[in-house]
């Protein structure tokens, strides 16, 4: 029976997925994980970004076939198993960076990357790694602010999340 | 797992069980005990409408029935219990205060500032206070709607009474236990104190007994004075922050239901199609689908006629709708064509509107004498709305009648239309109101409630209607696309004396402009203009139009202040100056309406955004700042873009700075965020987007084709407020339409090129 590496822990498939599903809709609907959200289903918008073995992918876009074998963090596995907060996710609620807040997960899966590729990242860093993530609401600033300021914040250990 | 459904925190049952046989108190002051009669009965008795109603319902007291999820509810059991003071409001023994919500949460914030409101008032402790979303009941609630930045003006006074009269039990709760007199009570951070004495008790402590207390009448309970406020006008962080940021379900597409189902509502690429055929046999047999059928879609609001396809997970229902194929019978469909608009406009740009909107004085006449005249065509296109959360309703027929789950602005009023469309009462109308991804207008209207109710006839199960992308995209209600033929006249001295504005709308009926369209005949600048006259005209449209964020602001603005400038560079005068010079003395236009115009609100903020974003400053070549005001919605705003152009017509807009008058800044965090977000959505809008349709079809579907800006292209904007002494007024909108004509302007001074036609990108703009 197939199964998924989601957030440090197995989760069995039902029977029957379609091997084509793309992830987002196996975190959605089959394994009830929705912080991963549907923008446009075709890698414009990036609100349904994880992480793949640490790097962040269109989880529209990645057929669950490809999954398999890796190891899947969501917006819902990035916190610590304690459930203390990712630096991103408190620097969010410390700026009060929402409006709608629809696409603040898969800001927050973004610029986890960044922040594990480069740990002090200028303006051009943030916005070359968050030109993927659009925000219709406009919090741009806010997203840029929070991440500079999550930068000054102590690191998670050995990667940002469960299972990575 | 399913998570709990959001939204349905407080049974509706229960309150209609506790309204039987509970004492209630009328907001005349007038004690009412009702006993086992029908909320329906209750009504007519009191004989109560409106405001009154309001106050009779969510005033009531003597909670100790009003047993309501997460309570203990058998008596003697009180350890853990709440007590109900009103619909608005429960407090617990722990000293907690749980607030209900009863607006829809877009993205403005006001699942946070009504309840910073009623907490104000209430002296609560906000770190010990938790927000519920409220039951979309009108009835209680009144009206439960959010759109034309309206929440917080329309609302102040009764949530500010519902934190008031509260405080005024518990206070009156302490007086009865300490046998003090009221008025040698003080509250705080939800205890009240003896002064004298120094006693003091929680509000969790005096709930109990307070809910037992007679309501007093909220007129005669003195609000507090803007100056003692301690928590509005802080910067307060949005109340789902936590949930936001970790993933939980919230919005209305999490929405998960046992056994639940999933469905896709093919609709006529050309509004107005019918369905002619479809092969509905093939596609029933794909994979994990359970249903397909053709329906006409009457008689259930705005519900189209189209195919649905009811599937076991959201992909097999996508992946069946790319297998599905339809034949259009279009003979009655949307023929509407943007290039064809261009070019009848053409032919109207020396005409006057057949409608007149308004006259005042000569204005041919003082055309004829100007000294100086000035012509111009300004050309705005149709937008979507685009929220990031694609319309979907989740929708289950059941024994009790239907329950929706709906990411709605307006779903008390989807609510009612299902109510008559369904022919059903309306206590078997449930409706769950869930966070919503964006609304911006979209979701006034309830399209998509009427077609997740059509779908959930045809099964017995929960069934979650999904838009895609191209869903949402080809099948909005855009805001409309305007055009304006202007003529202005300066006299010798370089005054504007002059002013018509002929504008081109869209009519569905041939009566009426479509919503977002038309001209108001108290549009600015109507009555500061001694010449002036409005007229339109009106082309058919068979495309659905609805309000798009500063509806009818977000277009004329760009058209009204750019002309403007236009007027003020004719003259070799200053902006500024000219502006001011326009607006005169400080008044009220018309006079004696709050929520009208007020030129020295005006002038005040055009002062300040002059001031702060260093207005007169000597720019260097390809550079230049830009100026506007615009007054929509109650709010007076003015902001200065500073923009650079390059000889390739690449923009870069370095800063824009906004300054506004909307009384009272309630959440200053909130405040900043709807500034800033309106100023790059509307950057955003005029950059590069535009919806066209031919032979009805709209031709944009994602955003490839409709490129949203991104972050690296969003400037820095500040913000400043002028905190006047006139009631708040909302914030969700005012701060867009002056942004692009303010960007306008400053390319106009970066380069001496002027703009009249948007998206920038028609004229090779780039960002």
């Amino acid at each position: 029976m197939p199964s998924l590496h989601v957030n440090g822990r197995e989760r069995v498939l039902p029977d029957g997925i379609d091997p084509a599903t793309p992830l987002l809709w196996v975190l959605r609907d089959a394994l009830g994980l929705v912080g991963t959200k549907y923008g446009c289903g075709a890698g414009y918008c990036g609100a349904c970004t994880v992480h793949l073995d640490g790097t962040p992918a269109r989880s529209c876009s990645v057929p669950v076939s490809q999954a398999l074998t890796r190891q899947i963090t969501t917006i819902e596995g990035l916190a610590a198993s304690d459930g203390h907060l990712h630096p991103l996710q408190q620097a969010w609620i410390d700026i009060d960076v929402p409006q709608c807040g629809y696409c603040q997960a898969g800001q927050i899966m973004t610029a986890a990357a960044l922040l594990r590729q480069k740990p002090q990242p200028t303006d051009e860093d943030i916005d070359a790694a968050m030109t993927g993530n659009l925000c219709r609401c406009a919090t741009y600033l806010r997203i840029r602010a929070a991440i500079h300021s999550a930068a000054q914040m102590p690191q998670p250990k050995g990667g940002t999340a469960r299972g990575t | 797992m399913a998570p709990e459904p959001t939204g349905a925190a407080l049974a509706r049952g229960a309150l209609e069980a506790a309204l039987a046989d509970e004492p209630a108190a009328a907001g005349d002051g007038m004690q009412i005990r009702i006993t086992a009669c029908s909320r329906r009965q209750f009504l007519k008795a009191t004989g109560l409408a409106g405001g009154g109603l309001l106050l009779a319902l969510s005033w009531r007291a003597g909670g100790a029935r009003a047993a309501t999820p997460g309570t203990s509810g058998s008596a003697g059991a009180d350890a853990g219990r709440e007590w109900t003071l009103s619909a608005y409001l429960r407090i617990a023994p722990d000293n907690s205060v749980l607030i209900v919500n009863k607006g829809p949460e877009i993205g403005q914030g006001i699942k946070t500032t009504f309840p910073m409101i009623i907490a104000e008032e209430l002296d609560a402790d906000w770190s010990r206070v938790r927000i519920e979303q409220a039951p979309v009941d009108p009835a209680i609630y009144g009206p439960q709607g959010a759109g034309g930045s309206r929440s917080v003006p329309n609302n102040w006074d009764r949530l500010r009474q519902a934190g008031a009269v509260a405080r005024a039990m518990l206070v009156a709760a302490a007086a009865q236990r300490w046998e003090v007199g009221a008025e040698e009570l003080s509250t705080r951070d939800s205890v009240v104190t003896h002064m004298s004495s120094g006693r003091h008790s929680t509000y969790g402590e005096l709930a109990q007994v307070a809910s037992t207390l007679p309501v007093p009448d909220p007129q005669t309970i003195k609000l507090k004075d803007r100056k003692n406020y301690r928590l509005l006008g802080q910067r307060i962080g949005g109340v789902d922050n936590a949930k936001l940021v970790t993933g939980q379900a919230l919005f209305g597409i999490d929405t998960q239901l046992p056994g639940m189902l999933y469905a896709v509502y093919e609709k006529s690429p050309a509004y107005g199609g019918t369905v002619a055929s479809a092969n509905v046999e093939e596609v029933r047999a794909l994979p994990g689908v359970q249903d397909a059928f053709i329906t006409a879609g009457e008689p259930i609001g705005d519900a189209p006629p189209g195919v649905v396809i009811i599937a076991n997970s959201t992909w097999a229902a996508f992946s069946a709708k790319k297998r599905l194929q339809v034949q259009w019978n279009t003979s009655a469909a949307s023929a509407d064509s943007w290039s064809g608009a261009q070019k009848t406009v053409q032919t109207l740009v020396n005409e006057h509107g057949a409608q007149v909107v308004t006259k005042v004085g000569d204005c041919d006449k003082a055309l004829r004498a100007a000294a100086q005249t000035v012509a111009a065509l300004y050309t705005c296109p149709f937008a979507s709305h685009a929220p990031l959360e694609p319309q979907n309703t989740t929708a289950w027929v059941h024994d009790d009648g239907i329950e929706l789950w709906t990411p709605s602005q307006n779903a008390d009023r989807g609510r009612a239309m299902l109510s008559k469309a369904l022919n059903l009462p309306l206590e078997k109308v449930t409706v769950h109101q869930t966070r919503v991804g964006g609304g911006f207008g979209r979701r006034l209207m309830t399209d998509y409630m009427a077609e997740a109710a059509l779908v959930a006839q045809r099964v017995k199960v929960p069934v979650k209607l999904m838009w895609t992308r191209e869903d949402d995209m080809q099948h909005d209600y855009y805001r409309v696309g305007a055009f304006h033929v202007f003529r202005g006249g300066l006299d010798a001295q370089g005054r504007l004396i002059a002013w018509r504005d002929h504008m081109i709308t869209y009519s569905a009926d041939g009566q009426h402009p479509v919503a977002g369209g038309g001209l108001s005949d108290q549009e600015f600048p109507s009555q500061l203009i001694p010449n002036l006259e409005y007229t339109q005209t009106m082309l058919p449209l068979g495309t659905r139009c609805g309000p798009w964020r500063a509806p009818g602001s977000n277009t004329t603005a760009f058209a009204i202040q750019s002309f403007l400038h236009e007027m003020s560079v004719a003259a070799k005068r200053d902006h500024l100056e000219f502006l001011l010079e326009i607006m005169g003395d400080p008044r009220w236009l018309p006079p004696q309406t709050d929520r009208a115009l007020n030129t020295g609100r005006a002038a005040a903020v055009i002062k300040l955004a002059a001031e702060q974003g260093g207005w007169g400053r000597t720019m260097p070549a390809g550079r230049g700042l830009g100026l506007a005001f615009h007054f929509s919605h109650a709010g007076h705003f003015a902001e200065v873009a500073e923009v650079s152009v390059s000889p390739e017509q690449r923009i870069t807009v370095h800063r824009v700075t906004v300054a506004g008058d909307i009384g009272p800044v309630l959440n200053r965090s909130g405040a900043e965020n709807q500034c800033q977000g309106a100023v790059i959505d509307g950057l955003s809008t005029m950059l590069a987007l535009e919806i066209t349709m031919e032979q009805g079809r709209v031709e944009q579907s994602n955003f490839g084709d409709y490129p949203l800006l991104r972050m690296a292209h969003a400037p820095p904007v500040d913000v400043h407020f002028i905190e006047s002494e006139f009631s708040p007024t909302g914030c969700g909108e005012p701060a867009l339409p002056p942004l692009a004509p303010a960007i306008c302007n400053a390319i106009h001074a970066a380069t001496g090129v002027r703009v009249r036609t948007l998206p920038l990108s028609r004229s090779g703009y780039r960002v």
